[in-house]
């Protein structure tokens, strides 16, 4: 694993230090804008989980049955955790031996949004694809609670992963 | 003029002790991230629905109403948390071309909101319930977007010191 992430790291590294890329400062705008675009990608997934857990709690669009409002935000969750893939993998590379691989809020990161994602693709599906009796029973509010926290702290813990000592 | 404001908040006590604090800054700063996902991720539902790209069968005022007491608490929590950050930071921050980008496109934002209010909004009834709304409010949806992902993208840039201070 560790020698699969270092050729990684070396590959970005080499792509970074070629004339072109260095002539234009490419390593240190491609982090910033990325680390940015995955911050704006961070909106929509907010849009997209939020407007469901709050619905499933009983709070926002409640006057549309939960199926309907999990299968409009749909395109919009998959489109978004593609896009935070994406970003999150372009910094990963940057980094991705040295500095991530043993940092421990990134690795608690890893298994946070491991949670998340089974949370969100499992039970939370269960729930959100039925008609609302499902939503309606308390084990739903727990996993539509769950799943707020569950995403909340993949957030800040990709805060921590910055380091809370660099400034 | 500003410059003087800026120095006298660096020279409060609250200021040093926000600035110097190991723990205190990096949480707000962790909480106004996570303020990005909520607040903005509601109101992009909303930005959304004027563009006519999500719940397009959910009336419009119906989608405001539901949403406008979450979208206020998240945009009090936002300026709450955000002002903390200037505080602690504040001729830092003024002396920094993002921290002004982003004040510009935060006004804009406001005008823009503004204009859709006394504009395009008064004749709402009109197209209520129309899947997409009139070419004005999906322009004011599209700026809307637009800005903000200029104010995302702008206040996390203002995280780096690799500019220029302006002042």
């Amino acid at each position: 694993m560790l020698h699969v992430l270092q050729w990684l790291e070396a590959t970005y590294a080499s792509m970074m230090d070629s004339s072109w890329a260095a002539s234009l400062h490419l390593s240190v705008w491609l982090f910033a804008l990325t680390e940015a675009a995955h911050l704006v990608a961070l909106a929509v997934v907010g849009c997209a989980v939020l407007i469901v857990d709050l619905r499933i709690l009983g709070w926002g669009l409640t006057r549309q049955p939960v199926a309907q409002v999990a299968r409009e935000v749909r395109p919009w969750l998959i489109g978004s955790l593609a896009g935070m893939a994406a970003t999150g993998f372009v910094m990963f590379a940057s980094y991705a031996a040295s500095k991530y691989y043993i940092h421990e809020a990134f690795r608690t990161k890893m298994w946070l949004l491991a949670a998340a994602l089974v949370v969100t693709f499992t039970v939370r599906q269960w729930i959100v694809t039925g008609d609302d009796t499902r939503a309606r029973h308390p084990l739903a509010k727990l996993v539509a609670v769950v799943s707020v926290l569950l995403w909340t702290s993949v957030a800040l813990m990709g805060r921590a992963g910055l380091g809370y000592d660099l400034y | 003029m500003i410059l003087h404001i800026c120095q006298w908040i660096e020279a409060t006590t609250s200021s040093q002790a926000l600035a110097g604090s190991i723990w205190t800054y990096p949480v707000i700063e962790s909480l106004h991230t996570i303020g990005v996902a909520a607040f903005l991720g509601l109101l992009l539902v909303w930005d959304l629905r004027l563009l006519g790209a999500l719940f397009t069968r959910v009336p419009v005022t119906e989608v405001w109403a539901r949403l406008i007491p979450w979208i206020t608490v998240g945009a009090v929590f936002m300026i709450a948390t955000g002002v903390a950050l200037f505080w602690a930071k504040p001729v830092y921050s003024w002396g920094h071309i993002f921290f002004r980008i982003k004040i510009a496109a935060l006004a804009l934002a406001l005008a823009n909101a503004a204009a859709f209010h006394v504009g395009i909004e008064r004749r709402v009834v009109d197209w209520d319930l129309a899947p997409t709304p009139p070419p004005a409010a999906r322009v004011a949806g599209v700026i809307s977007i637009a800005l903000w992902a200029v104010i995302v993208v702008a206040g996390r840039l203002i995280g780096y010191n690799w500019f220029p201070q302006l002042v």
